[in-house]
C-alpha cells in the first residue's frame, strides 16, 4: 500500500484522503462498542460523559451499576454483605439467574450443535455424498430464514410437538429443552460452515494411510481426522455458543419466567427504562467477546499452520 | 491381448465382475456419507422445517367458524354463492348458536368471521348471549337481536369462513378484501399497509446494502493490500463488532444517538447545532438505517476481503504501464475482478437485512419498523393466521434471494472470518 515514488501530487492527496476515510470507517466500526465501557462507570444515571468524567475526576466514576447488577432482584439487597447475602444474591438476583440460564442453555445447545454439525460436515465433505447441494442448503437455512419466522414456527410446534402425529404429549414451551433445541438449530449453520471450511484443505490420503496401516474407521477419526480439524470444530462451537448467548427472539417466544437469559433480561431493560446497568452488562459482554475473538483468531492460525497453508 | 479383454470381462480377485464390485463399493460409500449427515438432517427437518411448514399451514387453514357452526356451513355448501339467506339458513344458524352458547365457542367463530369482515366478532358474542330466546320465525328473531343480520356482507363473510381452507388471509395480507357480491377489491388507500411495508422493507434493505458496500469497499481494499501482519491486526477491528452481542451494539447506538446522547452533546459543544436543534437520530427510520448498517457491515467486508486478497496487484500495474490512468485502471481492471465479492457480500447483507427484527424493534420508532415487526405485532394480537400469511410472503422473498445466492455464489463459499 506504500505510495510509489513517482506518484503525482494529486495521487498523493488522494492516497492520504483514502487513508483518512478508512480510519473513519474503522472508528465507525469500533467506537460504538468501546464507548459503552467508560460510560458504564458513570457515577450519574446519565448516558453522556459528565464534566467530572471528562476531567478524569475519580468522583465522576463509580462501580454502582455493576453493584446494581448483583443486587437487583435480591430479597434483602441492603443487608450486611455476609454469607447469607451472597447466598441470597446467588439464588435470587435477576442478572445472576439470567447468567446461569444463559450458560446452561448455551452449553447444551453448543454441545448438540457441535456433535451433530461436525458429523454432518464430515459426511458433506465426502466426495460420494448424494444430494449434497440440496442438503447443504437445508442445513444452512436457519441462518438465512428470518428469526421471527423460526420463532413463530417453533412457538406453535413446541406448544404441542406431537400434534403432527395426531395426539397430545406435553409441551416444550417454557422448558429448558425447548430453548436448547431452538438454539441448537440456530447454531448448526455456523458449525457446518466452519468445519467444512477446515475440511476443504484436509488431505484425504491421510485417512487412507491410516486405514492401510490397519486402523479402524473409529480409530482413524479420533487419532487422525479429529486432531487435524479440531481448530475448525472449536471455532464452530464458539460461534454456536455466541449465537445462543446472544439470542433473544426465540427466548421471547418460547421461554417461561424461569428461563430468562441475559439477552432477554437486557431486552426488558432496554424496552422498559434503559439504565446504565445495561451498559455494565454490555461492558462485561464486550470483554467476553474480545476473549472469544482472540481464541478464534489463535485457533485459525493454528489450523492454517497444521494444514501447511501460508504461514503468517 | 485385445482378444483376451474382449472375451473375458475384468474381474476382482474373488471372481466378481469389476464393474459390479465397483458400483457396490460406491453405493456403500454413498450410504456411509449419507448416514453421517442423516442425524442432523432428521433433527433439522423435525424441529425446524416441520414447525415452519405447520405454521405456514395456518395461513390457509382456520376452522374457527366451520368447526363451530357446522349446520350453517352445510347450508352454504348446498347453496351457490349469492343466494340470499332464507328461513332454512336462519334456522341452521340458530341451531349453531345454541350449540356455540353451550360450548362457549361463539367468540372463536366470531374471530374467524372478524378476519374477513371487521367488527363482526361482537355481533357473534352478542347473539350468542341471546341464543336461547331465538324462536321461529328465525329471520325476525335474528333481526330483533341485531339488524346487522340482514346485511349481505355479514352473510358473505360467513360464507367465506364456512370452509376451513381459505385464501382470505392472503387477501388481507396483500391489502384486498371481499365485497358483498362475492368479488374482491383493494381496501381503502389509507388501510393499504402490508404491500407498502413489504416494498419499504426491501427498499430500506437495499439502502442499507448500498451503504454497507460503500463503507466496506475501501476498508476491504486496505486490508487486502496491507502486509499480512498489519492486515491481521486491523482485521480484529472488523471482527470485534462481528463477535459482539447484537443487543450490546444496539444499546451502544441508543446511548450514542439519543437526544441527550454522546453524538448530540458533542455536536452541541462544538457549536454545530443549537440546543433546540438536536438531531433526531433514533426511534425513527434514520436510527434503523444507521444501526443496521453498522451491524451488517462485517458481513460485507469479509467476502469482499477474501476476493480482493487473491487479486494479483500486477494486473493494475500492467494496466498503468500500458497508459491507463489510475481511475481507468480501477474501473476497467480492478472493479470487475472484485465483482464476485461484491455480489456475495451484497446478497448476504440484503438477505439478512430483509428479515431483521431486533434492531428495528429497539431503535426503529414508528416509521423504522420492518416486515418482521409487523409479523410480531400480529402474533402478539393472536392474529395467528394473518401472521402466518405475512410470514409466508416474507419467507418467499428470502428464499428467492437464498436460491439466487446459491446459484450465483454457492452456499459452500459462505465464510465467517
Amino acid at each position: 500500500m506504500a505510495l510509489p515514488v513517482h506518484a503525482s501530487p494529486l495521487e498523493r492527496i488522494w492516497h492520504y484522503a483514502y487513508l483518512v476515510i478508512c480510519a473513519l470507517i474503522f472508528v465507525f466500526l469500533v467506537a460504538p462498542i468501546l464507548v459503552v465501557i467508560p460510560l458504564s462507570f458513570n457515577a450519574e444515571p446519565y448516558f453522556t460523559f459528565t464534566d467530572k468524567m471528562l476531567s478524569l475526576d475519580p468522583a465522576g466514576y463509580s462501580l454502582r451499576w455493576y453493584d446494581s447488577l448483583l443486587t437487583f432482584g435480591m430479597l434483602a439487597p441492603d443487608a450486611p454483605r455476609d454469607g447469607a447475602w451472597y447466598a441470597d444474591m446467588w439464588r435470587n438476583a435477576a442478572w445472576v439467574k439470567a447468567a446461569k440460564n444463559s450458560i446452561i442453555v448455551g452449553f447444551w445447545a453448543t454441545l448438540l450443535a457441535t456433535v451433530l454439525g461436525t458429523l454432518a460436515a464430515l459426511g458433506l465433505s465426502r466426495p460420494d455424498m448424494p444430494w449434497r447441494r440440496a442438503i447443504m442448503a437445508i442445513l444452512i437455512s436457519p441462518m438465512i430464514v428470518p428469526i421471527i419466522i423460526i420463532a413463530t414456527g417453533m412457538f406453535f410446534f413446541y406448544s404441542n410437538p406431537c400434534s403432527i402425529l395426531g395426539f397430545e404429549c406435553g409441551r416444550l414451551t417454557s422448558t429448558y429443552t425447548g430453548i436448547v433445541l431452538a438454539h441448537t438449530i440456530l447454531g448448526i449453520p455456523f458449525v457446518i460452515i466452519t468445519v467444512t471450511a477446515t475440511l476443504v484443505g484436509f488431505d484425504q490420503s491421510l485417512n487412507r494411510a491410516a486405514a492401510s496401516l490397519g486402523a479402524s474407521p473409529r480409530r482413524t477419526f479420533f487419532r487422525i481426522t479429529l486432531p487435524l480439524i479440531l481448530p475448525g470444530v472449536i471455532s464452530g462451537a464458539l460461534f454456536a455458543f455466541v449465537t445462543s448467548f446472544d439470542e433473544v427472539v426465540a427466548v421471547l417466544f418460547l421461554a417461561g419466567a424461569d428461563q430468562q437469559t441475559i439477552p432477554r433480561q437486557m431486552w426488558n431493560g432496554i424496552r422498559e427504562q434503559i439504565s446504565p446497568a445495561i451498559l455494565a452488562v454490555a461492558t462485561i459482554l464486550v470483554v467476553i467477546s474480545i476473549g472469544l475473538l482472540t481464541t478464534v483468531e489463535l485457533l485459525r492460525r493454528r489450523s492454517e499452520r497444521l494444514r501447511g497453508m501460508t504461514p503468517r | 491381448m485385445a482378444d483376451l479383454t474382449a472375451a473375458a470381462p475384468l474381474t476382482t480377485a474373488d471372481g466378481r465382475p469389476l464393474k459390479e464390485a465397483l458400483a457396490r463399493a460406491q453405493r456403500r460409500a454413498k450410504t456411509r456419507a449419507f448416514l453421517l449427515v442423516a442425524p442432523l438432517l432428521l433433527f433439522v427437518i423435525v424441529s425446524f422445517v416441520i414447525p415452519i411448514a405447520q405454521m405456514l399451514h395456518r395461513s390457509v387453514y382456520h376452522d374457527g367458524f366451520s368447526a363451530n357452526a357446522p349446520a350453517v356451513s352445510a347450508w352454504f355448501a348446498a347453496n351457490p354463492p349469492g343466494t340470499p339467506p332464507d328461513e332454512a339458513a336462519f334456522a341452521a344458524l340458530a341451531e349453531d348458536f345454541r350449540a356455540m352458547k353451550a360450548a362457549k365457542t361463539a367468540g372463536e367463530a366470531g374471530t374467524r368471521v372478524n378476519y374477513t369482515l371487521p367488527e363482526s366478532r361482537s355481533l357473534f358474542t352478542k347473539t350468542a348471549r341471546d341464543a336461547d330466546r331465538l324462536a321461529p320465525p328465525y329471520r325476525d328473531a335474528f333481526l330483533a337481536v341485531d339488524p346487522k343480520w340482514a346485511d349481505p356482507e355479514v352473510w358473505q363473510a360467513m360464507r367465506s369462513s364456512s370452509s376451513a381452507y381459505t385464501s382470505d388471509f392472503y387477501l388481507s395480507a396483500t391489502d384486498f378484501r371481499h365485497t358483498a357480491d362475492g368479488g374482491i377489491e383493494r381496501v381503502e388507500p389509507r388501510q393499504r399497509i402490508y404491500v407498502y411495508l413489504y416494498i419499504k422493507t426491501f427498499v430500506l434493505s437495499g439502502v442499507i446494502t448500498l451503504l454497507c458496500l460503500i463503507l466496506a469497499f475501501p476498508v476491504a481494499h486496505l486490508l487486502a493490500t496491507l502486509p499480512m501482519a498489519k492486515a491481521n491486526l486491523l482485521m480484529i477491528l472488523v471482527l470485534l463488532p462481528f463477535w459482539t452481542s447484537l443487543l450490546v451494539r444496539t444499546t451502544s447506538w441508543m446511548v450514542l444517538l439519543q437526544g441527550q446522547g454522546v453524538v448530540n452533546e458533542t455536536l452541541l459543544s462544538l457549536g454545530l447545532i443549537t440546543d433546540s436543534g438536536r438531531l433526531r437520530l433514533i426511534n425513527n427510520q434514520t436510527g434503523t438505517i444507521i444501526v443496521m448498517t453498522h451491524v451488517l457491515l462485517p458481513f460485507m467486508i469479509l467476502p469482499l476481503y477474501s476476493v480482493m486478497r487473491v487479486i494479483p496487484p500486477s494486473y493494475v500495474r500492467a494496466a498503468r504501464s500500458l497508459g491507463a490512468s489510475s481511475w481507468t485502471a480501477f474501473r476497467r481492471v480492478y472493479l470487475p475482478l472484485t465483482l464476485p465479492g461484491i455480489g456475495a457480500g451484497a446478497l448476504l447483507v440484503f438477505i439478512l437485512a430483509v428479515g431483521y427484527y431486533i434492531t428495528p424493534a429497539l431503535v426503529g420508532g414508528a416509521d423504522g419498523q420492518l416486515f418482521s415487526n409487523m409479523i410480531q405485532f400480529h402474533m402478539s394480537k393472536s392474529n395467528w393466521s394473518l401472521a402466518a400469511a405475512l410470514s409466508a410472503m416474507l419467507l418467499a422473498g428470502v428464499l428467492l434471494l437464498y436460491w439466487l445466492y446459491d446459484r450465483l455464489i454457492g452456499i459452500d463459499n459462505l465464510k465467517l472470518g
